[in-house]
């Protein structure tokens, strides 16, 4: 007999959904492939779409690499969701005496670090193709910032756009005007991480960080309002 | 809370609001506020130095800006409503204001590209406020959007709501960052932090247009929630009927 | 401990958009009972399965599962309960061993890995259980979801068409995953197959339309009887209960 009562302890159901979804995308790479790649092709196509010259690149080059980015993670998001309606795993959870909201917590963690490995891979190729000096540690930190709350709200609305009909365009359409302000801050951090402005980065982060916070709580307590029952 | 024998557009406490008496007289009030506005607008307002008539456009633009956001900040009340007691009423008032907002925030954002082009000489500026105002229209449809793209009820209505929450807590960020981002907008008139500095009549013929363009707000909205309401108690019908057959 | 009500479902009626799937059910089912729920397509065996579950909130009516419903105490209500769906609800790219480890955990059990190997070796999978469950067959799969469904040690089983594609081997695991008769776990499943039904079931309902029609014991009945109070059930029109029906004009 199981003596385990009520409900399951929070942070060690998130460490385990966290675990799963890491180890299954480590299995099978279907995410992490798709994302590096369209991310990089990202990068090169816009340099034939805009045409830069050697002194202006590094300012228009910050919001390259975040469209990219958002890209890349609206793919992510995407798929992970489909993969768990089309295989049923959330009924799976749902059973289980678990939190709802660290199912969200989980699947936002799982993004955030997915779409930082695909960043990490991007980041080097972007200085190189785009011949731009990069302040790292700034570099490092407002993408940080900058894709924790990309995730954030990205996992909350794949999680509504999984379930209705034309789920590729609702995901960018909701997903887009909420995250304005983290793109905004996000380019205007990296452009002076890139030398590209000489401007205080620090209202910026700040912004970021607010943004980080206030959609990571929002997102958290109303998740369970999409699930169904 | 709901009674289960009353179809769902009578069962909540606030729906005697809705009846079909009051039609006919808000339809009235709303066109004599507007026909005051017209007046105060057009004839009573002085001519502005600078601009000329073409400024009459602010006595819109600005209380079409003011009902936009009034709007969607009823969508977050109505959502959080619905999600915490899921009464129809809740919903249909969502969704009312959702469409009437965006009607409000798209004349908006034409009022302001009129009076953009003569002052400015472009038909659009980023300035902070039409470009918050701008998102918050893409938020709107991205809202509605979400309505009609899923086909259970239920689920529409509540991943509306999840939206129209998420969407009211964000406005303010957003605004914040594109008012960071850029700004030309002329200094606030009503808003300068020394008081009004308009001419009283000017500032009369506002508060005339504000309070009209309100009224014609709320009408709008009670008017398409009746609507609503009577959609959902005809589905509601359908579903008892289809209960008893066999 | 006989009469303890394990399941109580009363005036359940569910609807899926506009259209009833389940229309004013009641149930009641004593503890150690194996239940068959047994119906045409549609009549809604999944639905009310699914119900059960928690995974779908009832439209009207109540569920009581182990005496509370999902809105007074929904950890008891989900500890009390295993379910074997169509899916499988397993990672095809987890082992055998890992998709148990991170059910037990999310259970919150202790022992975890003990359990996972004695759930491994209650459904012969020993030899499999670093294989990753993509390459498992329909048969193996089922016996994982099964060991899934039984790690907590449920009060009650549910199960929706377990046993269709599996073969003599695992239908035999299946019903010893049943328990004892008369045991401590209740048992309640959907079936189409009737010879399975009379082999694992203690008592059979009906469903028709949404509707239980009827409700018989199998040990009551001989080897057809059971085939023809089915068509029985078919035939006959669902009958509207007097005072029961619903609608605005009552």
């Amino acid at each position: 007999m199981s003596r385990a009562n009520g409900r399951s302890p929070f942070f060690r159901t998130v460490n385990t959904l966290v675990w799963r979804d890491l180890l299954s995308e480590y299995r099978s790479r279907e995410i992490l492939g798709g994302g590096i790649v369209f991310a990089l092709l990202t990068l090169v196509v816009f340099n034939f779409a805009i045409d830069l010259r050697l002194e202006s690149a590094e300012e228009v080059a910050p919001g390259i690499l975040w469209i990219g980015f958002a890209f890349a993670g609206m793919l992510a998001f995407g798929r992970s969701f489909a993969a768990e309606r089309e295989r049923g795993t959330l009924d799976g959870l749902l059973l289980a005496p678990i939190d709802r909201g660290a199912i969200y917590l989980a699947r936002a963690i799982t993004n955030a670090i997915l779409m930082c490995i695909v960043e990490l891979v991007s980041l080097p190729v972007f200085v190189a193709l785009y011949n731009v000096r990069a302040a790292w540690g700034e570099l490092l930190l407002t993408t940080a910032l900058g894709t924790i709350g990309f995730t954030s709200a990205g996992t909350l609305v794949a999680a509504i756009a999984a379930n209705t009909r034309a789920r590729e365009i609702m995901l960018p359409v909701l997903l887009l005007p909420l995250t304005v302000p983290v793109l905004i801050a996000s380019v205007k951090a990296t452009a002076v991480a890139l030398g590209a402005q000489s401007v205080e980065p620090l209202p910026w982060l700040q912004l970021l960080l607010a943004f980080d916070v206030i959609m990571v709580a929002t997102s958290f307590l109303v998740f369970e309002y999409i699930l169904d029952e | 809370m709901q009674r289960l024998d009353l179809p769902p557009s009578q069962a909540h406490p606030l729906a005697g609001l809705f009846s079909e008496r009051s039609g006919v007289s808000l339809a009235l009030v709303a066109m004599l506020s507007m026909g005051a506005a017209l007046y105060a607008a057009l004839l009573y307002a002085p001519t502005e130095r600078i601009q000329g008539d073409v400024q009459r456009i602010f006595y819109f633009h600005v209380p079409l800006a003011w009902t936009s956001y009034l709007a969607f900040f009823v969508v977050f009340v109505a959502s959080a409503a619905y999600l915490v007691k899921r009464a129809p009423l809740m919903d249909a008032v969502a969704r009312s204001s959702a469409e009437v907002g965006l009607l409000f925030t798209t004349m908006m954002l034409i009022t302001g590209s009129l009076w953009a082009r003569p002052i400015w000489g472009t038909w659009w500026s980023w300035d902070a406020r039409l470009t918050t105002t701008l998102l918050l229209w893409f938020i709107y449809v991205g809202y509605l959007m979400l309505r009609s793209s899923v086909d259970d009820e239920e689920k529409a209505a509540r991943y509306a709501a999840v939206i129209g929450i998420v969407g009211a807590v964000d406005i303010p960020i957003i605004h914040q960052s594109v008012v960071w981002w850029r700004s030309l907008h002329p200094e606030s008139v009503v808003l300068a932090s020394g008081g009004p500095a308009m001419p009283g009549s000017m500032l009369t013929a506002l508060l005339v247009s504000l309070a009209a363009f309100t009224i014609l707000y709320v009408v709008l909205v009670l008017m398409r929630t009746r609507l609503e309401l009577a959609r959902v108690d005809l589905r509601a019908l359908r579903r008892r009927a289809l209960e008893r057959v066999a | 401990m006989r009469g303890e009500l394990v399941v109580e479902v009363r005036g359940l009626s569910i609807a899926l958009g506009d259209q009833p799937v389940l229309r004013g059910v009641d149930l009641a089912v004593e503890r150690g009972t194996r239940l068959a729920l047994v119906g045409p397509n549609g009549a809604g065996k999944s639905t009310l399965l699914r119900a059960l579950a928690g995974l779908i909130r009832p439209g009207a009516g109540e569920v009581l599962v182990a005496g509370c419903t999902l809105k007074s105490d929904p950890w008891h209500v989900r500890r009390s309960i295993g379910f074997v769906g169509h899916q499988a609800m397993l990672h095809p790219d987890l082992t055998a061993r890992e998709n148990l480890a991170v059910f037990a955990r999310l259970y919150g059990l202790d022992r975890f890995e003990e359990r996972v190997e004695q759930g491994l070796r209650q459904f012969g999978l020993v030899g499999r259980a670093d294989s990753r469950a993509s390459t498992f067959s329909r048969g193996m799969l089922q016996r994982l979801a099964l060991a899934r469904a039984l790690l907590h040690d449920p009060a009650l089983l549910l199960l929706d068409e377990a046993e269709t594609g599996l073969d003599l081997r695992a239908h035999e695991w299946l019903l010893a995953a049943f328990g004892e008769r008369g045991g401590p776990r209740t048992v309640v499943l959907a079936s189409h197959d009737l010879a399975f039904v009379r082999e694992g079931a203690d008592d059979v309902v009906f469903l028709r339309s949404g509707r239980v029609v009827d409700r018989v014991r199998t040990a009551d009945l001989g080897p057809d009887a059971l085939r023809e109070r089915y068509a029985d059930a078919l035939a006959t029109p669902p009958a509207a209960r007097p005072g029961r029906a619903v609608g605005l004009a009552d």
